[in-house]
């Protein structure tokens, strides 16, 4: 990959940084007087999601990362890895726990996730940000109870446990914002 | 779609506009010439931290008018100024854009007080500071890091530096820039013309040097800060062309110590500064930033009607 100097440094840019692939967020530059040049920048680390910041002078360069988000379909998972296909090339590429983590109770086969592939392996999985999943197991509603006040947890097909007003059902389909982890509404057949 | 609009509104043009007039009306009472020097010339400067953009064929876009207008000066113009679009590769920021307006101006026979004076003549009614307050750069570094610049150890400042984020690997220059940026300059009044001078003799570039109440050799140099940040650098001007010359070389081996491109020293500013400059205070103006203080903008990129993104 090329070097980018701290000029080059534009929110969204893929350096490496510590060994890890990071994304720009911001590059503030500082200058006293007629002094060396600084940059200030905070990047996010798009292994783990946290924000790091760091100085550097003026002109000093990072590596660039090999990051691109790619759409890809999830197909399964076999306990191990979660397998995802490209869909123009139908390549299939596995990911590992670490890259799924917290996105594993959202996916359902076939619904299309962003994935950000690191050198071509991928690296986080993203869910949709809305899903449509069967309620398996849920307490049976209050009679007469409309309004959903107080809630109550309902287990997902894929395991992810939600709070949903409580005259819904087990065996009814929810949807479902995976950013907040929020029941959305009642999806009619 | 294409944002071809200007970034900044009508408001700011007319302060412009109106500013521009208020200088020009300034030194024309003084009887200070107005000169044209160019943009685009063959050599550009050695400083380590100035980085000129090349034009292949013609040589370097100036990154001040500073070396044109010494040489006027050599030649016997008298007190000269001019308003000039300057550039400087890489300076992009909050504060920063590659090509800006630099007001400059020489005063032949005037000491560093009298241009400082001058300054200060020209700023108030612009800006109306509640006070103008002057100190030495090693007292107001020293009161807000508790650190002598000239003094104290590498290591500590090194360890004041990192207490405030400092990127490792930096030698004593860089680390009092970095203090001065992070630490000094955010605490300077706002409301106040702060003047700072007898800078670092490091920090020199074309001013002379004294010895100051300590004996340690110190720049006459000076900046002037408004709003937290610098509008204005001055200095008395080095008339020692052997010294000039000295000054460039070292630049030139720092240049290389950092992987930086080989410049060579502009001969002609040379020439003049052997052939005699007169003794004489000069000075520089940031006008872009004289109008975000006087407009209270927080980002130069909102001052200007069409910033490097939009240009």
């Amino acid at each position: 990959m090329a070097n980018y100097s701290t000029n080059d440094f534009k929110p969204g840019l893929k350096v490496m940084l510590d060994g890890d692939p990071c994304a720009i967020l911001e590059n503030e530059y500082v200058k006293p007087g007629k002094g060396q040049a600084f940059n200030r920048v905070r990047l996010r680390n798009l292994k783990n999601g946290k924000v790091w910041e760091r100085t550097f002078r003026s002109g000093d360069t990072l590596e660039g990362a090999d990051v691109v988000d790619q759409e890809m379909q999830f197909l399964y998972s076999d306990g191990e890895f979660w397998h995802f296909m490209h869909p123009t090339s139908f390549e299939q590429l596995a990911a590992s726990e670490a890259a799924v983590a917290d996105s594993a109770k959202w996916l359902k086969e076939e619904d299309n996730c962003q994935v950000t592939l690191w050198n071509g392996v991928p690296l986080v999985v993203y869910p949709p940000n809305f899903v449509e999943l069967e309620i398996i197991e849920a307490d049976p509603g209050v009679k007469g109870d409309t309004a959903g006040t107080g809630g109550k947890p309902a287990k997902l097909a894929t395991g992810a446990v939600v709070r949903v007003p409580l005259f819904v059902q087990t065996g009814e389909i929810v949807k479902v914002d995976t950013r907040s982890g929020e029941y959305v509404g009642r999806v009619k057949e | 779609m294409t944002d071809w609009r200007p970034a900044t509104a009508r408001e700011a043009l007319a302060a412009r506009a109106s500013l521009l007039a208020q200088v020009r009306a300034f030194f024309a009472e003084r009887n200070v010439l107005e000169v044209e020097t160019p943009c685009l010339a063959r050599h550009g400067v050695t400083d380590l931290h100035i980085q000129c953009i090349e034009v292949p064929g013609y040589g370097f876009l100036q990154s001040s008018p500073e070396y044109h207008m010494k040489r006027l000066l050599a030649a016997g113009s008298g007190a000269i100024w001019q308003i000039s679009r300057v550039f400087r590769h890489g300076e992009a920021g909050q504060r920063h854009n590659p090509e800006f307006s630099l007001l400059e101006w020489y005063r032949p026979g005037f000491s560093l007080d009298q241009l400082i004076n001058e300054c200060v003549a020209l700023l108030s009614p612009l800006l109306k500071p509640v006070a103008v307050t002057r100190h030495h750069f090693r007292d107001v570094f020293h009161q807000h890091t508790e650190l002598d610049p000239l003094t104290a150890s590498a290591s500590e400042l090194t360890q004041r530096a990192q207490q405030n984020g400092a990127p490792d690997g930096l030698d004593k220059p860089a680390l009092v820039d970095w203090l001065m940026a992070t630490v000094v300059e955010p605490a300077l009044a706002k409301d106040q013309l702060v003047i700072i001078d007898d800078f670092p003799g490091w920090a020199a570039a074309l001013a002379r040097k004294h010895q100051d109440h300590d004996g340690e050799w110190v720049a006459q140099r000076f900046e002037i800060y408004f709003g937290g940040y610098e509008l204005a650098n001055g200095y008395h001007e080095l008339t020692d062309a052997n010294e000039q010359a000295a000054r460039f070389e070292q630049d030139r081996q720092l240049r290389q110590q950092h992987g930086q491109r080989d410049m060579t020293a502009d001969p002609h500013l040379l020439a003049a500064l052997q052939h005699g400059l007169p003794d004489c205070s000069g000075v520089a103006m940031g006008l872009d930033r004289v109008l975000m203080a006087q407009l209270g903008f927080g980002d130069i990129r909102e001052l200007l009607a069409f910033p490097t993104e939009r240009a």
